[in-house]
């Protein structure tokens, strides 16, 4: 065990936790955060994203002392209910979702790279999502509510 | 309920979500019995057996209900406030968001002043199983609740024509306050007549709902309640369920079909950090320790001896094995006297056989569920599609009284039918029953795909039709084998599913039966029988079709993995054969598919979603394959199928549009066009999500998907070996075809008089067949095997060529 120190959603952490346990345990069970989510633990199907400096990261398979000292973004970070970030509202406006379980890695990865790329284009945006697994087939919605938030920054 | 439901009990074991849920409701339920200003609306338990379909033992497992034990449905408080009580799960079809809309429209309430409580055995109704996403009207809950709603108004309604001393036919009401038609001067609110007095009726079967031309919150696309939270990550998932001195389990499963534990050597973990315990029971071994990471390192450290597996029969040859297997139970669905006599005076007769193999639901959460275990009582916070029977089950697998098992749904990941929510559920209940403390299960990828869910089934179908000098089918005949073992477990088979199994349960047992007994009357809820035929059993006609010379035979035969209810069971893997031959036949008659199915069609609304969608998709009148493509490079083609989902209940047509690339086999839908007609549109957003979700799973399950094994176990274990469709994959490296997210159209037919149907499983019941339609078009080259992998397109071509 061994204390790791962590900016999430602009608040200051310490952890006291095992150095090799992932990122995702940590921000899901010592932080009580709920959007990123374990789906396979492989680093395969994107439920556990995180914004972590700046990009797309899967917490799973991502061992929380390599990123000790990070900031890091969970949805929780982005907006609230009655606070909505404009890509949360995207997403709500065009009604892109169904389980609503890979929202948080779909979500992210659009804003981490908008955040790189405010201009990307759509087939960037499609490229990015590539590895972002949603098993509801949501992704037309979804694919709109991103195009949305990109061309309301522009 | 009864005295098992005291509010002390019932908020010390609620999760914050829970809780804040009642909290905002303004009372627990006993606080709502006991106190005063309150209307119910409620009905017996034994109407609910007698006219809804609920099973007897749904009724039974209430224990202690006797006719006259009222189940609430809905309770208006002195503040207008409305709470609904509901048996019908949300697994992220909008389930949720209907059924307030159902509720505000019957009451004439906004939705904002309505909660909704889910599904908790210690508080909402037993209604059995929710299944098929919106696939089913009960699910929907339009003769429950919506009745439940049409009893309430009119209640009010009589006391506000008492209270304002008008005829109660000049009422009318809007956001809970009545007042004459044309008067808005004189009113009542809902919270004003019920003031201090406390209302209780039972739900008045002759109560007169809201007929669909006077609606104004159902049938329209209101904004799903959930998202908001789902979207800021705010979100209670089941995984996210934390209760006070909660520890980790971790599973460890047979690592072979079969094997036995011999033995467990505690030892191998004993200095491991956080380690509490290790617990056996039979065939099922876990660990518990104070952290997840602990957990699961502790599992991958434990030693435990098993025995050799049963071996499992070879991938390659599975579906002659289906085929030849020696025990089987067999079953008509439909059978006139002439198939034979009308094969042999056919001018052409066709053959062709379809296989479909085993699919997982893969859900991509893996599943989860908190159990609380002390002593005599439980309480169990799981996914589960089904409350009450996992209630029972999970007591039988306790050995404790069903009265004293409390479960709790909290939604997981999109299930699609039977996932691994109900064996997870055992698995918390196991270890925390032996180590006395609240216990969360989370299952690794692996156990999630090899010994977590039931899968869909594999089918061999054969199909035979005869077609006279004019080029009309006379005689259609179907013969198919498909393989099964468990189930839903129920209310009492719990070793229906993987865990329920491994402890020592039984899953239910398929009886032989080698001679089929002659059908005495006609059904298709797995769409067994083609849409062309008249479906004649006796003197009753109960098909779409005009082919009066039909044999269905089907045989069922044990199978090695666990099955289970995926998306659309048999419905999709028997639609797959009958729309793929049928286009067959249609090619070879040189008919235009369209029009030939149009012509073997006698339902009006399934033409007119074949019309709809062909109009919709500008669908060129002419044979398949197309004769103008060239045999190399991309090539693009259209193909067609259609539906009435379950015998009853949804009809669907789709058009697909897309390139295939006759060098490398790859796939790559441009279009779909669906039309799809279910009576009256609640929500025509909802529906053209679920559409939109349906077709692409549909198509991930007809090009990618399939379980596969090897001489002793399952080899697809994680999203590598099983081949989900990631959307989108245009950049793919091998992939010429420019494969992009689909466009996807859907054409809604409402139909505001008619019978409510399901939607949440009809487009995907046709997806494969369209797309090995359009492929065909595009070319000449069928291809009879799921999935349609680039390998198996590739062999089409060059066996053709």
């Amino acid at each position: 065990m061994s204390d790791i120190t962590l900016t999430v959603n602009g608040q200051i952490h310490t952890v006291d936790v095992d150095p090799t346990t992932p990122l995702l345990y940590v921000l899901s069970d010592d932080l009580g955060l709920r959007g990123p989510k374990f789906g396979c633990g492989l680093g395969q199907c994107g439920s556990c994203i995180a914004i972590v400096n700046g990009r797309a990261e899967r917490t799973c398979v991502t061992s929380v002392s390599l990123v000790a000292g990070a900031t890091i973004t969970t949805l929780e970070g982005l907006g609230t209910p009655r606070e909505l970030h404009p890509l949360q509202r995207a997403f709500i406006d065009e009604q892109a979702a169904q389980c609503g379980f890979c929202l948080s890695g779909v979500i992210l990865t659009a804003k981490a790279l908008i955040d790189q790329n405010p201009k990307a284009t759509e087939s960037e945006i499609q490229r990015a999502l590539r590895n972002v697994l949603c098993r509801c087939f949501a992704q037309t919605r979804m694919l709109r509510a991103i195009k949305r938030y990109a061309e309301e920054r522009v | 309920m009864g005295d098992r439901n005291t509010s002390v009990t019932v908020e010390s074991r609620m999760t914050p979500d829970a809780l804040s849920r009642l909290h905002q409701v303004g009372f627990s339920r006993r606080r709502f019995l006991q106190g005063s200003g309150v209307l119910i609306v409620a009905f017996t338990a034994a109407d609910m057996a007698d006219r809804f379909g609920v099973v007897p033992g749904g009724v039974l497992a209430q224990g202690g209900n006797t006719p006259q034990t009222l189940d609430s449905w809905i309770s208006i408080d002195a503040s207008g406030h409305v709470t609904v009580y509901t048996g019908r799960a949300e697994f992220g079809q909008g389930m949720s968001t209907v059924q307030t809309q159902l509720v505000a429209e019957e009451l004439s309430v906004p939705i904002s002043r309505i909660t909704l409580v889910q599904c908790d055995t210690a508080i909402t109704p037993d209604q059995g199983t929710s299944s098929g996403s919106q696939a089913h009207p009960v699910n929907f809950n339009h003769r429950n609740l919506g009745l439940a709603g049409a009893t309430a108004r009119e209640a009010l309604f009589e006391m506000a024509a008492t209270r304002l001393g008008v005829h109660i036919d000049r009422l009318t009401a809007a956001d809970g306050v009545i007042n004459p038609r044309g008067d808005a001067s004189t009113r009542v609110t809902y919270g004003e007549l019920i003031g201090g007095q406390r209302f209780s009726m039972t739900l008045k079967r002759e109560a007169r709902r809201k007929p669909p031309s006077s609606w104004t919150i159902l049938g329209t696309s209101v904004p799903r309640i959930d998202l908001p939270d789902l979207v800021t990550g705010r979100f209670e998932f089941v995984d996210n369920v934390r209760v006070p001195e909660m520890v980790h389990g971790r599973v460890v499963r047979p690592p072979v079909v079969g094997a036995k534990v011999v033995s467990v050597d505690d030892g191998s973990v004993s200095g491991l950090p956080g380690v509490l315990k290790v617990v056996v029971k039979n065939d099922f071994v876990g660990i518990v320790a104070e952290r997840p990471w602990q957990a699961m390192q502790a599992a991958n450290s434990l030693t435990v001896t098993w025995s050799q597996g049963t071996g499992l029969p070879s991938q390659r040859g599975f579906y002659d094995h289906l085929r030849n297997h020696p025990s089987r139970r067999s079953t008509y669905v439909v059978n006139s006297d002439d198939v034979d006599a009308k094969l042999s005076r056919a001018a052409t007769v066709l053959e062709a056989t379809y296989l479909y193999p085993y699919q997982m639901h893969g859900s991509i959460g893996s599943s989860c569920a908190v159990a609380d275990v002390r002593g005599t009582t439980a309480t169990i916070w799981s996914a589960t599609q089904a409350v009450y029977p996992l209630r029972d089950t999970t007591a039988m697998v306790l050995g404790l009284r069903p009265d004293n098992v409390r479960v709790i749904f909290v939604r997981g990941s999109g299930c699609y039918g039977l996932n691994g929510a109900d064996t997870v559920s055992y698995d918390a209940a196991l270890m925390s029953q032996s180590v006395g403390r609240p216990v969360r299960v989370q299952l690794s990828r692996e156990d999630e795909m090899a010994w977590g869910e039931n899968y869909g089934l594999p089918y061999v179908i054969d199909q035979r039709a005869g077609v006279d000098g004019s080029g009309n089918i006379i005689v259609w005949d179907v013969e198919s084998w498909s393989a099964t073992f468990g189930a839903r477990p129920g209310y009492d088979t719990p070793g229906n599913v993987v865990t329920g199994a491994l402890v020592g349960f039984q899953p239910a047992p398929l009886i032989p039966r080698v001679q089929a007994p002659e059908p005495t009357r006609f059904g298709n809820r797995g769409n067994a029988a083609p849409s062309y035929v008249t479906g004649r059993v006796r003197q009753t006609v109960g098909g779409t079709g005009n082919v009066a010379g039909q044999r269905v035979l089907q045989h069922v035969v044990p199978s090695p993995f666990f099955t289970g209810p995926l998306r659309s069971p048999r419905r999709l893997q028997n639609t797959f054969a009958h729309e793929s031959f049928m286009d067959e036949v249609a090619a070879s008659m040189q008919a235009d598919p369209v029009e030939y199915r149009l012509r073997h069609l006698a339902d009006t609304r399934l033409r007119e979603v074949v019309n709809e969608a062909a109009r919709a998709a500008n669908w060129e009148t002419r044979p398949s394959p197309r004769t103008d493509n060239p045999r190399t490079g991309v090539v693009t083609g259209r193909g067609i199928a259609c539906v009435l989902y379950e015998g009853n209940n949804g009809y669907v047509a789709l058009v697909a549009e897309l390139n295939v690339d006759q060098g490398t086999g790859d796939l790559a839908v441009t279009r779909f066009v669906v039309a799809l007609d279910v009576g009256p549109i609640s929500s025509p957003d909802g529906v053209k999500n679920q559409v939109e979700g349906g077709v692409l799973q549909g198509l991930s399950r007809a090009v990618g998907e399939e379980v596969t094994w090897d001489s002793e176990k399952i080899t697809s274990v994680d999203w590598a070996m099983y081949k989900s469709l990631f959307l989108p994959a245009w950049d793919h490296p091998r992939n010429a075809v420019g494969s992009q997210i689909p466009m996807i159209e859907t054409v809604l037919i409402n139909r505001p008089d008619a019978e409510a149907m399901g939607a949440g499983e009809t487009a995907i019941t046709i997806v494969a067949a369209a797309v090995g339609n359009a492929i065909f078009d595009a070319t000449g080259v069928r291809v009879r095997e799921v999935p349609f992998t680039p390998e198996r397109v590739r062999a089409a071509l060059s066996s053709l060529r």
